[in-house]
Formats: C-alpha cells, structure tokens, sequence
C-alpha cells in the first residue's frame, strides 16, 4: 500500500516537471512556431507560456494537495481525522467555483483581444507595402503566384525579409491547410474559396512551409521551402526567373494539376493572367459563393 | 451460370479485394501485416467456433446472451465488443508508432495507402465501436441497479442498439479482409471522401458502419433517458441519484441530440457519392464547410457523451475507496449540466483555421474555456472527497487518481487550444493527437477500466485479481506519458498529425520514445487479459456471493452478486444519497420483506439478432453495390420490426414463491457471511460482506 502511495507522489511530481521539460527541448528545436522567425510566431509562443503560466494557479495546488490527501487520510493512519459525512464547506466551494472563474476571465479577456490581433487577414502595420502572393493547394504541391512580378514558383516561396506578406490561397483540388510553422499559424484553403495569411519574417533565412490537411498518399510530401531574402536579392530573383524560365501556361497548369509528388521546386517566367481567379472560378461557375472580404475577386 | 454472372451478383466485389488474394499478388512488408491481421480475425472467429461446438456453448450462447433482453447481458456483451476492437485499435497504435519511429528520412514499413487505412480505422474504433459501447455497455449494467429498477424502458430497443453497433462493428472487421478502409481519418472529411477523390469502397465502409451505430446510439439515448425519468425506485428522487446515474442522463440527453447531425452528414455524403448529388463536392454548389459544421455539431458533445460516464465512475470509485460521502454533490451536479449545456455551444472550435472572422473565433474560444470551469470544480470536488476520508489504493482508485493528475495536464493543453491565435499553430499538429488523447485515455478509458474493476465482482460474482490490475495501472500510466508526452513536444517543433514519412532528423529520438510508450500501454491492455484469465481460474478464493465487496455506497451493491435476472426480490425504498449506506447504518440491510410479488421480466427475443444480421448485410451490400442483397436485407430488419408488433405476449412472470425462495436462500447465506473490515478487501475472508463502521 505504501509503496504505491509513494510512485503516485513521484508520478504526480514528475509529470508537472515534465511538461514543462518539454516546452524548453521543442525551444531548442529548429521547425516549430516555438522557435519563431517572425514578430507573429514570437507573439503566439509568449501567448502560450503566458496560458500555462495563469493556468498553473489552478493546477499546481492540485499536484501538491493530491499526493498530500493520499498520504494523509490513507486508510489505517491516525493522522486525518475520519468524517465519512462531511460534504459541504462554503469557504471551499467559493474558492472551487471562484477560482476558476477568474482565471477563465483573465484568459478570455486576452483571448477576446488576441484574437482581433492576430487575426490572420488583418494586414500587419509596416511602411511598405506588402508582398502579395496567391497560393493555389494541389494535390501534393503549392503554387506560388507573384501577380506585380508575375512570376511563379513551386513548392518553393520567396518572400522579403522584414517586409510583410499579404498571402491569398485557394485550393484546386480537396481542402488543405497552408502553414509556416515558424512565421505564424495556419488557414483552410478551399476549392471555389479565397483565404489569407499575413505573415512577416524578421530576418533572411530558410523557413519550413507544408500542408497540415490529411489530403491523400503524397501528403508527408507536400513540402516547400520559404526564402525569405533582401529585396534587393528577391527583385533579383524575380527578374532572373522572369527571363529565364518557361510560362505557366495551360499546358503547363494542366501537368500541375494532376496528382503528383514533384521532385525538385519549379518555376515560371509568366503566368496565364488571371488563373488565381479562375481557378476560383472553376469551382463556382464563374458565380463565387464566398468572397474575401467583400471584395469582388 | 458463367463466372461473370455470378460475380455480377456479388456487385463490384472481385476476388483481388480479398486480403490474402492482395498479400499473395503482391508479396510487400505492407500487405503482410494486413494479410496477417486478416488471418487473425479469420482464425480468431474459427477458434472461438470451435471452442464453442467442443463445449457445446451454442445453445448457451443463443439462448442466454445473443437473444437476450436482460440490460445486465446487453451490458456485458457490449464491453465484450469494446474490448474485441480495443484489442485491434491499440495494435493499429502501436504500429502506427513504430512506422513513425522508423520513418525518419526512410519509407519504413508501411505504405502510405495503408498507414492511412491504420489512422482511419484507429479514430473511427476507438471512438465508435471501443470507448461508445464501453460506456453503453457500463450505464446499461450499473444504472437500472443504481436507481432501484429491473430493467431499463425499452429492453428489446436496447437489444436492437447493441446489434446496430455490433453491425458497425462487424462492418470495420470486415473491412480487414474484405477490400479496403476509408484513408479519410475518423472526421472523413469531404471533399477527399468525395467520390471524385475517393472512389473506392473505403470511405462506404466507413459511412455504413458509421451511420449503423449513430443510429443505433440514439436509441440507447432515448432509452436512457426514459429509463432515468420514469424507472426510479419510490423515494429515489433525482437528487438522490447517485452521480453516476446524472452523468448517464446527461451523457443519453448529448446522445439524442448530437448523434442527429452526424446521422445526417454521413448520409448526405453517401448521398453525393451514390447518387450523385452535389453537398459537399467543389463544384455545382456544393460546400464541405456544412460537413465540418455538421460533424463537429455531433463531434464536440459526443467528446462529453463519451467523458462523462467516466466522471460518474470516477465519482463513485472515489467516493467509496475513501469510504466518505462524495464532497458537493449539488456542485457536482450542476457542473455536470453545466458541462452537457456547454458541450454545444463550442464545436467551432474544430476548425478556427476555416477563415472566420475573429469575432466568431473569439466567442468560441470563450465558451470553450468556460467549459474549464466546471471541469476545475469537479476535480476539485473529487480531491475534496477524500480528504477526511480513509482512502483504500484499490486499482480502481488507482486509475481514478492517475487520472485527476493526468487530466489536468490535458486540461491545460486543452485551453491552450481553445485559444484561436494558439490554435492556428497548434491545429492540426501532433500537439493536437497529444492533448485529446490526453483526455480521451485518462478521461474515458482509465474511467471505463477502473469502473470495470469495480463493479466486475458484481456482475460476475468474483474479485479480479488486484496485483495483475496495478501492474496493468503502471503500464498504462507510464505508457502513457512516454507515448504522449513526446507528441506535444513534437507537435510544438511543427510535426503534423497522420504523416507517414519524415524528414526532420531531430524528430527521431521523440518518435523512438513514443513507440517504447506504445509498446507499455499495449502491455498494459495484455496483462488486463492476464487478470481477467488469473481471476477467472481463482475464481473459487475470490468470490463474493454476498455482493458487496467494497463496502459500497448505492443500491446496486445491496442484492447478489452476480444479481438476479429481475434485480431486485422487491424494490427498495429510498430515503436518501447513498442509498445502501444509509440502509447498511440504519440496519435495514439483508432484512427479509414482508411479502413478494409475482415478477414479469421480458421474454427473449430473436427480433434484436434479426436485425443485426440484416444491418450487417445492408451495410456490406451497399458498400459493394449488391442491389438485391440491399432489398433482400431491408426487407428483413423492417419485416422483423412490423412481425414483432404482432407478438402480444413479451413477458414471462416469475412467481412470488420462487423469488421468495431464491431470495431467502441469498438472505440466509448473506448472514452466515462474515464481516470484513476494509484492512483485509483484498484477501480471501472478502466475501462481499461488509463490516459497517458507523
């Protein structure tokens, strides 16, 4: 009987510390929002600390009174007094039904403001301009539209460091989620359906970009890679790409479209105009039943 | 009749579905496993017929479970059928951990068509056909008992929901050897279950077998509930119920109401896939949002269908292992209503990823925290229950305690989640799989174990053995946070759910350690097996014939063990919570009534095994389109409803003297028994008698 008592206590004690162990280890690791790259991933990482910090009140006594309680009301102690009747304590059942509130308040009263934000479509306060790009989910590939520099890339993104990144995605085939685990969350993209993204990486750097959405036998595939470079390195890479490489005609959409892991990135010198939205379009009958908002596509 | 005739009666099935044909044409690691779980279930099936036609168990089997109404057999037999797909579902996790250990940079063992069946048909059985029938089968067994009735409402309905479920269940194992499961995950979400995306027979397995038991489940809800409301025992008023009879009538309340919408979104997909409709496609004005809308309208209450049973074993197994009232039995009631409310009000937080406004994700966010609150107060009320107790570390307490720490982690994880900004990089990723079996495995299985251990004496009439039992807590516990703990931690360095290869290296050592912990809690699950075979041949020092072994608290621990088919000889009269410790004080346990009564008990019936056999080939008929097998086999589960309306005589009475005499035999017997005080409830002198101490 004893002995069990004391694994419990250990048990109860290490599971705390474990989780907390946790966080620190996924921190030193390279690909997760918890080692951001931008000022929204940093933001969302303090958020959560911020969570398991408040929430700690709660359940910290918990992990100190369980093994405590076990210990002294164990059957045949003479420590704990016996009442098998008692039931009811006012003083305990404000602090159990009090505390809780409290802690729900001041989470949701920064859940309500987090939400406005960080939400996804709200453009992100800069003096530049930001960089619009269309991506386009299909099956197992991204493609990326560059509509001022008209050019476009797959399964491979540039973006400007320090220079926000005004994302608009759709889906030509079933629902994906699109996401740069260390630049920020993630948003739906669905077929016939515009959504966007506001993102912003600090510094240059490589960053990780994939699918989250289950969407069939290529998904550990659907993989691309983020650039975030100058911009004088992406005017270069734009103007590079343009003069050196094929167009993203119909025939060429037409290959993309069709299920398939590719396997190295590509890219294309011009695109078929208007084929963000026709691809919207496609689904819709030319009639688009969501718009973003409000704006005709 | 030539050979494409005849195979045009068996619609589009050929012989290149059968497993063993697909394993023989193409001689891959993949196919093998699948060949071999195959095998398993084929020789699983002929062993146990065997074993049945030597011990000649056929007529024992049809004439005492498979036909029977009694709501303590449909009890039984439904976590028999939970611990049947239990068994394959945690293998499937188990291989699913190994794959992902080994799949770093390399294709490991698994294909990714079939990795995808593993995770499809993991979600789909542990949810529907393992935790879903675990608590049925629990509430049908201890609630009538609890409440002081003999049956519950509608015991042939009750029979017909078992073999509904029992059907989808069938329709799963079937799914092993004949053809292939939906790759589409638990959610199946459209459009790639579409038939455009997903042509195949998968996704119409797992909409058969879905829809059979959602159907099957709303019966049991309004059984339930009608149970509960008209069925007390006089005195038993609702506030005297013990908790886990309010968490069983909130859970059948979730059940009538959650189970519409899922009932709907998988016919509206058969519809769009059989004939061509257009609900949730991508073109022609279709919209998959309505799907993740409906499913998660039934998929967030059903997270509390499922959970609050195991509350309400939790609150018994803590309360009488401290040998103690429960604390704030009004509080606790009010939080478990509070929590079946609510459970409806925050399904959209499934997708914050949708492209919503943040107005919309901040509203659910709030009520999904608010959720936290009356979760916090029952953990409170439950810690507050022992103190001032004399607590007893039984395995069922054991599980009760590993789970209030355990929850609260998940707790945590769980308003993390709730937060939408959070959950845009949290969603999706193994976090996410890391937080809901966090509640799922403590929350519900832990419950589902720990009420088994406690009440089996019950049913059976025998302890389980108690050392087999805690060394099964200590594989689940730890196996547990080895396999889960490493998930949030992945999850947070951008690891995403259902991912059959790797490329991140750093991603190893977390994934290794993973599958170490699914190997525990699958040691786990073998050493339960291990108790159940120690118990059953100890059978003869562990019984407990007087039927109160723990020295319980509610009415069901006041007849035999196992008790008798109509419960209870007369039915008590209640004057209080906990019910059977105030009869026990007040020294009106065991005493002989004045007079008996005659008792009608309802008659078998072959309607219920009927319909199920019909369910069964409807569901397998329209997966493989076998039109005539479809008419045939409608026609069979309605013709045998509208037969059954023409039977007048469903009720077989048991005359006063007979009960009087089995009842006496029990009393007699039960006085003979010596006490046992709570010291020794784990040695032989535990005869189910317990010494009271007020």
């Amino acid at each position: 009987m004893r002995r069990h008592q004391e694994l419990t206590k250990i048990l109860v004690r290490s599971s705390g510390g474990l989780l907390l162990l946790m966080f620190s280890a996924a921190a030193t690791a390279s690909n997760g929002f918890i080692n951001p790259a931008g000022p929204i991933a940093e933001e969302l990482r303090d958020h959560l600390i911020f969570i398991v910090m408040v929430m700690a009140v709660v359940i910290v006594p918990l992990f100190i009174a369980l093994p405590w309680t076990l210990w002294r009301y164990r059957l045949g102690t003479k420590s704990g007094s016996y009442q098998p009747k008692w039931e009811f304590s006012w003083p305990l059942e404000i602090l159990i039904w009090g505390l809780p509130v409290v802690i729900v308040a001041i989470l949701g009263w920064n859940l309500w403001h987090q939400s406005y934000e960080l939400d996804p479509y709200k453009p992100l306060a800069a003096n530049e301009a930001p960089l619009e790009i269309q991506a386009i989910a299909l099956d197992w590939k991204w493609v990326f539209i560059y509509p001022e520099q008209n050019v476009a890339s797959v399964n491979e993104v540039m973006i400007v460091a320090g220079r926000p990144v005004r994302f608009r995605l759709t889906s030509g085939t079933v629902m994906q989620s699109f996401m740069i685990p260390r630049l920020g969350g993630q948003i739906y993209t669905m077929a016939g359906m515009e959504t966007q993204m506001n993102l912003l990486a600090s510094e240059p750097g490589q960053f990780r970009g994939l699918n989250t959405q289950y969407n069939g036998m290529g998904f550990a595939n659907q993989k691309f890679m983020t650039n975030a470079m100058s911009q004088a390195d992406f005017d270069a890479w734009a103007t590079k790409t343009s003069t050196s490489k094929p167009p993203l005609n119909d025939a060429a959409w037409a290959l993309l479209a069709k299920p398939s892991v590719l396997p190295a990135p590509q890219s294309f010198g011009s695109v078929a105009e208007g084929l963000f939205n026709g691809v919207i379009a496609s689904f819709t009958g030319g009639h688009p039943h969501m718009k973003a908002d409000g704006a005709d596509l | 009749m030539t050979s494409e005739s005849f195979f045009s009666l068996l619609g589009r099935l050929t012989p290149q579905d059968i497993s063993f044909v697909q394993t023989f044409e193409n001689p891959v690691m993949s196919e093998f496993i699948d060949g071999a779980a195959g095998s398993v279930l084929v020789i699983g099936m002929i062993t146990t017929a065997v074993l049945l036609t030597l011990y000649r168990g056929w007529k024992t089997l049809w004439f005492d479970w498979l036909t029977s109404v009694d709501h303590k057999k449909i009890g039984i037999m439904y976590i028999v059928v939970a611990f049947v797909m239990l068994a394959r579902a945690i293998i499937e996790g188990v291989l699913m951990r190994y794959q992902q250990s080994i799949a770093v940079n390399d294709p490991g063992v698994l294909t990714p068509d079939h990795f995808g069946q593993l995770f499809s048909t993991h979600g789909s059985i542990m949810i529907f056909f393992m935790a879903m029938p675990f608590i049925t089968g629990m509430i049908n067994y201890i609630m009538p008992q609890q409440i002081g009735a003999r049956d519950v409402s509608f015991p042939l309905l009750n029979a017909i929901s078992l073999w509904l479920t029992t059907a989808g269940a069938a329709l799963v194992m079937i799914s092993l050897v004949v053809g292939k499961f939906s790759t589409g995950g638990w959610t199946a979400y459209p459009p790639y279950t579409g038939i455009e995306f997903s042509p195949g027979e998968g996704v119409d397995y797992w909409i058969w077998s879905i829809s059979l038991t959602s159907i099957g489940t709303t019966l049991t809800g309004v059984n339930f509930a009608t149970t509960i409301y008209k069925n007390r025992a006089p005195g038993m008023t609702l506030f005297r119920m013990p908790l886990f009879c309010w968490t069983s009538l909130c859970t059948s309340v979730l059940m009538i109401f959650a189970m519409a919408p899922l009932t709907i979104a998988t016919l509206m997909l058969a519809l769009d896939r059989y004939a061509g409709f257009h609900f949730f496609t991508n073109d022609l004005g279709g919209n998959m949002m309505n799907y993740a809308n409906l499913f998660w309208l039934f998929g967030h209450p059903e997270v509390y269908i499922l959970i609050l049973p195991a509350f309400g074993v939790f609150s018994e197994v803590i309360s009488t292992f401290s040998g103690k009232t429960i604390y704030g039995y009004k509080s606790l009631v009010v939080a478990t209503m509070s929590i079946a409310v609510l459970s409806f009000t925050v399904w959209l937080h499934h997708f914050f990823t949708m492209g919503q406004g943040a107005n919309l994700n901040a509203i659910f966010g709030i009520a999904t925290m608010l959720i936290g609150v009356p979760t916090g107060v029952k953990v409170y009320d439950w810690l507050l229950t022992m103190v001032r107790g004399r607590i007893r570390l039984t395995t069922a307490m054991l599980f009760s305690i590993m789970f209030l720490v355990t929850f609260v982690i998940g707790g945590l994880t769980g308003v993390i989640l709730a937060n939408p900004p959070v959950d845009f990089v949290a969603h999706n990723s193994l976090f996410l799989v890391a937080h809901f079996h966090n509640m799922v495995i403590p929350g519900v299985l832990f419950g589902m174990i720990a009420g088994y251990q406690f009440w089996f004496p019950k049913a059976f009439g025998f302890r389980l053995a108690e050392r087999w039992g805690k060394a099964s807590f200590w594989c689940w516990s730890i196996g547990f946070y080895l396999t889960f703990m490493p998930l949030y931690a992945l999850g947070l360095m951008g690891a995403m759910r259902r991912t059959v290869e790797w490329f991140r290296p750093e991603y190893l050592g977390w994934l290794q350690a993973s599958f170490v912990g699914a190997l525990l809690l699958f040691s786990g699950f073998i050493l339960l097996i291990v108790q159940l075979i120690v118990s059953v041949r100890h059978r003869d020092q562990r019984r407990v014939p007087a039927g109160d072994p723990w020295d319980g608290r509610s009415l069901e621990w006041s007849n035999s063990a196992p008790p008798p088919e109509y419960n209870f000889a007369v039915i008590p009269e209640v004057s209080g919570q906990d019910a059977f410790t105030l009869l026990k004080e007040q020294g009106k346990a065991y005493v002989s009534p004045d007079t008996y009564e005659d008792i009608a008990v309802p008659k078998n019936s072959i309607v219920a095994p009927v319909i199920g056999v019909g369910a069964i080939a409807l569901g397998f008929a329209m997966v493989w389109h076998i039109w005539w097998l479809v008419a045939v086999s409608f026609v069979i589960i309605w013709g045998a409803a509208i037969a059954r309306s023409f039977v007048t005589e469903t009720e077989r009475v048991i005359p006063a003297s007979k009960v009087r005499a089995d009842h006496e035999a029990w009393l007699k017997q039960v006085r003979d028994c010596a006490t046992t005080p709570r010291e020794q409830e784990d040695t032989s002198t535990n005869v189910g008698r317990a010494e009271v101490i007020a």
